[in-house]
C-alpha cells in the first residue's frame, strides 16, 4: 500500500444542508475522514444516508438549496470546501474525478465517444488531437472494450448498460486523476462485470496511486475492494476504521445489524437477523441518537446525541453503548467453498 | 429444507411430487421489425431480415409443490422473459407449460382465468407496478372483488387481513402509495399478490431495489408466507447470497438458456458448468477481503447474436473445438444435477 503524510484528501466535519420549504436537511452533518494515495475507503450506508451529497460535496456539485455550511475539504492541504467555481472546474476531470450510479451523468447522449474524449483530455492539457484521440483509445482498452477503434466511433445507446457504465469510467481515467470518487457504479451491473471493473480500479489505484471514494450499500464489495471503510447513518459517520477491524469487531450496532442481515451470515433457510423499522426522516429525526429508535441496545444516555469516541485503537464511534469485541460474535454462517 | 428434496431424482425436479409446473421446450423470441426506412431499402434489395431475439431458448424445467427455485444469469439473459411466460403475461412462441398437469394453452377461458390468479408476480421496482392514484385497499382488494372472491361487505376486512399478512398496519389501508418507503411498498405489492390465495408467485428481482436491512425484513416475510400458505416460490435474482439463503434449487441460465440446475448446495459446493464455476468465482463476500480482482476473459456475447454451438465458448476457458460448433445438451451427471457441458461427455 503506498502511503504518504500528505494525505490526497481530507474531510473535516463537513455539514452540507438543503434549504428546502419544508424545513432544514441536514444531509451531511459531520463528516470526517481521509484517504492517501492508493488507498480505497468504502463509504457504506442505506439510500438516504447522505453518501452521495458528500462525493458532490467533494466535487463541489451541491446545487441550491444546498449549501456545504461547516466543516473543511482538504484536496492536498488545499481547502476546496467554497473554492470558487473556476478553480472547481480546473480540479474536476483533472485532479479528481467522479464516477455516477447512472453513466449517462458523464456521457452525452448526442456525441461520439471519441469526441466526448478528446475533449475531456483538450480540456485539461494542451496535447494534439491525434495524440488525444490515441490516449483515449487506450483507455478504453484498459477497461477492456474490445475493437477500441470500432467503439470511439459510435454513440454512448450502441453500449449496453455495463459497457456504457466502463466507457464513462474510462473517461474519469483519461487524466489520471489523484482521487476517484465511484458512486455506486456497479450496483446495477452483474457480478461478472463487476468483477471486471473492480479489477480495472484496483489496477489503477496499485499502479498510480491513485485514491478512491467507493460508495455502495454492499458490505460484500466494500470487503473485497477497500482498506478503510466509514458507515454512515442519518448524515453522521457513526463508525470509521479498517475494514478488518469493522467488519471483524464492530462497535456500532448499526454496523453490527448490517453485517448481521447479510444473507452468508445466516445459517441457509432460517429467518434473516434483520434491522427493525426504517431510516428515520432526515427532517424528523429522533431527539438524541437517530438510531434510537432501531437500536437494540438503547439505554438512558441515548436521550442525548452521542459524539465521536475511539472505545478500540484506531476507530471511531458515535455510540454511548458500543459493542465490545466479545459480543459482536456473528451468528455462526454455513460454511460454502 | 423440505422432505422431498432429499430424495434421488431422475428429472430436473423433485420427483416423488407431482410438479405444480412444467416447462417443456418453451422458447420465447421477440422480433425486432424492420423500421419504415428499412423497408424502403429492402425495395432496392439491401436484403435487411427483422432481428430475432432468442429471449428464451427451449427450456425445460420443472417445479415441485412448495419448493423455492432461485433463477440466476446475468442481465439480458432471459430471466424476466422466463418468469413472465410462467406467469402468464405473454405467451411462449413455442413448447409447453404445464401448471399442475394441464396445458396453459388448452384450458377452457374458466380454468385459464383460474390458473391466472394461482400464478402472481412480484416486481422489482415496488413503485412502477402499484398504481400511484389508488388507495392501498384498492390496489389490494380490487383483483379478489373482480374475481369474486369477496363481497362488497367483507372487503374492508379482507384487505385488513392482507395488509396484516405482510405485516402491515391495516389502518394504512387509506393511503396511496407515495406515502410509503420502498420496503412498505414492496409489501403492499405482496399484499396484492396474496389477497387472490396464488400457489405459485414469481419474484422477479422483488428485493434488488431495497436496503440491506430492508430487504432481509422482506425476506423473511417471504419464507413466512411460505410456510403458512404452503407456496411455491420461482425467485428470479442476480444477487447469489440472497438466493443461495432462500432456495431449495438453482437454475443458472447463460443467453436464453438453462446451462446448470442442481440443489443449493450442490450449486454452491462444487459448480459443475465452467459458466457456474466463473460466476460464483466473482460473487464478493463479507469474508473475502481485499481480493485480487481478475478481467473477464473474451467479450460478453449479445442475445441478438450469440456464439455459435455452446454459448459460453468465447469466455470459456476450457472451450475446444467441438464447443464452437455443437449446442451441449442439458443431461443429468448425477442424480438431481443437470448441466450442459461437454466436458461431461469425459473422454
Ligand atoms: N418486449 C421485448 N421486445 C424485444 N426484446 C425483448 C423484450 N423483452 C425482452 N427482450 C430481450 O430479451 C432478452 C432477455 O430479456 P430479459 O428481460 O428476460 O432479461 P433478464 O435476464 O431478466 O435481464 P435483467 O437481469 O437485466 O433483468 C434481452 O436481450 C432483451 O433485450
Ligand atoms: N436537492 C436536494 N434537496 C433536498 N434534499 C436533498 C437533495 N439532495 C439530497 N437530499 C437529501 O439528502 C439526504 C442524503 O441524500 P443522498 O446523499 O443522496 O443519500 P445516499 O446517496 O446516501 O442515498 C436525503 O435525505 C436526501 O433526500
Ligand atoms: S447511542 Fe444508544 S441508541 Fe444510539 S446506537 Fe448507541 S446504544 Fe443505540
Ligand atoms: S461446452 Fe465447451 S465452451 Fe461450453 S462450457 Fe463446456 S467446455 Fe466450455
Ligand atoms: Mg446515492
Ligand atoms: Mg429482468
Amino acid at each position: 500500500m503506498a502511503n504518504s503524510d500528505v494525505p490526497t484528501l481530507e474531510v473535516r466535519n463537513l455539514q452540507t444542508h438543503f434549504f428546502t420549504r419544508a424545513g432544514v436537511v441536514k444531509a451531511v452533518d459531520d463528516v470526517s475522514f481521509s484517504v492517501r494515495p492508493g488507498e480505497v475507503l468504502g463509504l457504506v450506508g442505506e439510500s438516504g444516508s447522505g453518501k452521495t451529497v458528500t462525493g458532490f460535496s467533494i466535487l463541489g456539485l451541491v446545487d441550491e438549496p444546498g449549501r456545504v455550511v461547516g466543516g473543511e475539504i482538504l484536496y492536498k492541504g488545499e481547502n476546496i470546501a467554497n473554492a470558487s467555481d473556476e478553480r472547481m472546474r480546473r480540479l474536476r476531470g483533472n485532479n479528481i474525478a467522479m464516477i455516477f450510479q447512472d453513466p449517462m451523468m458523464t456521457l452525452n447522449p448526442v456525441l461520439r465517444v471519441d469526441t466526448q474524449m478528446i475533449e475531456a483530455i483538450q480540456a485539461h492539457e494542451n496535447v494534439s488531437r491525434n495524440e488525444a484521440w490515441e490516449r483515449s483509445r487506450a483507455a478504453l482498452e484498459q477497461v477492456g472494450i474490445p475493437a477500441a477503434e470500432e467503439r470511439l466511433k459510435s454513440y454512448p445507446h450502441q453500449f449496453s448498460g455495463g459497457m456504457r457504465q466502463r466507457v464513462a469510467i474510462a473517461i474519469a481515467l483519461l487524466n489520471k486523476p489523484d482521487l476517484i470518487v465511484a458512486d455506486e457504479p456497479t450496483t446495477a451491473l452483474d457480478v461478472t462485470i463487476q468483477g471486471q471493473i473492480l479489477y480495472e480500479v484496483q489496477k489503477l489505484c496499485e499502479e498510480t496511486g491513485t485514491a478512491m471514494i467507493w460508495i455502495t450499500h454492499d458490505l460484500s464489495v466494500v470487503a473485497g475492494l477497500a482498506d478503510e471503510i466509514c458507515v454512515m447513518y442519518a448524515g453522521r459517520v457513526v463508525e470509521h476504521g479498517t475494514v478488518n477491524d469493522v467488519l471483524d469487531n464492530p462497535a456500532h450496532p448499526y454496523t453490527l445489524g448490517l453485517i448481521n442481515s447479510v444473507p452468508s451470515r445466516n445459517r441457509r433457510g432460517e429467518p434473516l437477523a434483520q434491522i427493525p423499522g426504517m431510516t428515520p426522516s432526515l427532517l424528523n429525526l429522533p431527539k438524541g441518537c437517530p438510531f434510537k429508535t432501531r437500536c437494540p441496545r438503547v439505554g438512558p444516555d441515548c436521550e442525548i446525541e452521542p459524539a465521536i469516541t475511539h472505545p478500540v485503537t484506531a476507530r471511531d464511534v458515535r455510540c454511548h453503548y458500543p459493542v465490545t469485541a466479545g459480543e459482536a460474535a456473528a451468528p455462526t454462517s454455513e460454511v460454502t467453498a | 429444507m423440505s422432505a422431498m428434496m432429499e430424495t434421488g431424482e431422475s428429472k430436473p425436479a423433485a420427483a416423488d411430487s407431482k410438479p405444480i409446473l412444467e416447462l417443456r421446450n418453451v422458447s420465447k423470441r421477440f422480433v425486432k421489425s424492420l423500421d419504415a426506412a428499412a423497408k424502403i431499402a429492402n425495395l432496392f434489395g439491401a436484403g435487411l431480415k427483422d432481428e430475432v431475439v432468442h429471449a428464451v431458448d427451449t427450456v425445460s424445467m420443472t417445479v415441485a409443490d412448495g419448493e423455492v427455485v432461485g433463477l440466476v444469469g446475468e442481465s439480458g439473459c432471459g430471466k424476466s422473459t422466463l418468469g413472465r411466460v410462467v406467469a402468464g403475461v405473454h405467451p411462449a412462441t413455442s413448447g409447453d407449460v404445464l401448471f399442475r398437469g394441464r396445458e396453459l394453452s388448452t384450458q377452457s377461458s374458466a380454468e385459464a382465468r383460474d390458473t391466472a390468479l394461482k400464478v402472481q408476480m412480484i416486481f422489482q421496482d415496488p413503485m412502477s407496478s402499484l398504481n400511484p392514484r389508488l388507495r392501498v385497499e384498492d390496489i389490494v382488494g380490487e383483483a379478489p372483488r373482480i374475481h369474486g372472491l369477496v363481497d362488497a361487505k367483507g372487503l374492508e376486512d379482507y384487505v385488513a387481513e392482507m395488509l396484516l399478512r405482510v405485516g402491515l398496519d391495516p389502518t394504512y389501508a387509506k393511503r396511496y402509495p407515495h406515502q410509503f418507503s420502498g420496503g412498505q411498498r414492496q409489501r403492499i405489492g405482496i399484499a396484492r399478490a396474496l389477497a387472490v390465495n396464488p400457489e405459485f408467485l414469481v419474484c422477479d428481482e422483488s428485493v434488488a431495489a431495497l436496503d440491506v436491512s430492508i430487504q432481509a425484513q422482506v425476506l423473511n416475510l417471504f419464507m413466512r408466507l411460505r410456510e403458512e400458505f404452503n407456496l411455491t416460490y420461482l425467485f428470479i435474482s442476480h444477487d447469489l447470497g440472497v438466493v443461495e439463503h432462500l432456495s431449495d434449487r438453482v437454475v443458472i441460465m447463460y443467453l436464453g438458456r438453462v446451462v446448470e440446475t442442481a440443489r443449493t448446495e450442490d450449486i454452491f459446493s462444487s459448480p459443475n458448468h465452467p459458466y457456474t464455476q466463473a460466476l460464483l468465482a466473482e460473487v464478493p463476500r463479507l469474508d473475502t477481503r481485499k481480493r485480487k480482482f481478475v478481467p473477464v476473459k473474451g467479450e460478453i456475447p449479445s442475445p441478438l447474436n450469440p456464439p455459435p454451438g455452446c454459448h459460453f465458448n468465447p469466455r470459456c476457458p476450457h472451450a475446444h473445438e467441438r464447443c464452437r460448433v455443437e449446442q451441449p445438451t442439458l443431461r443429468e451427471i448425477a442424480p438431481g444435477r443437470w448441466s450442459a457441458c461437454h466436458l461431461n461427455d469425459g473422454a
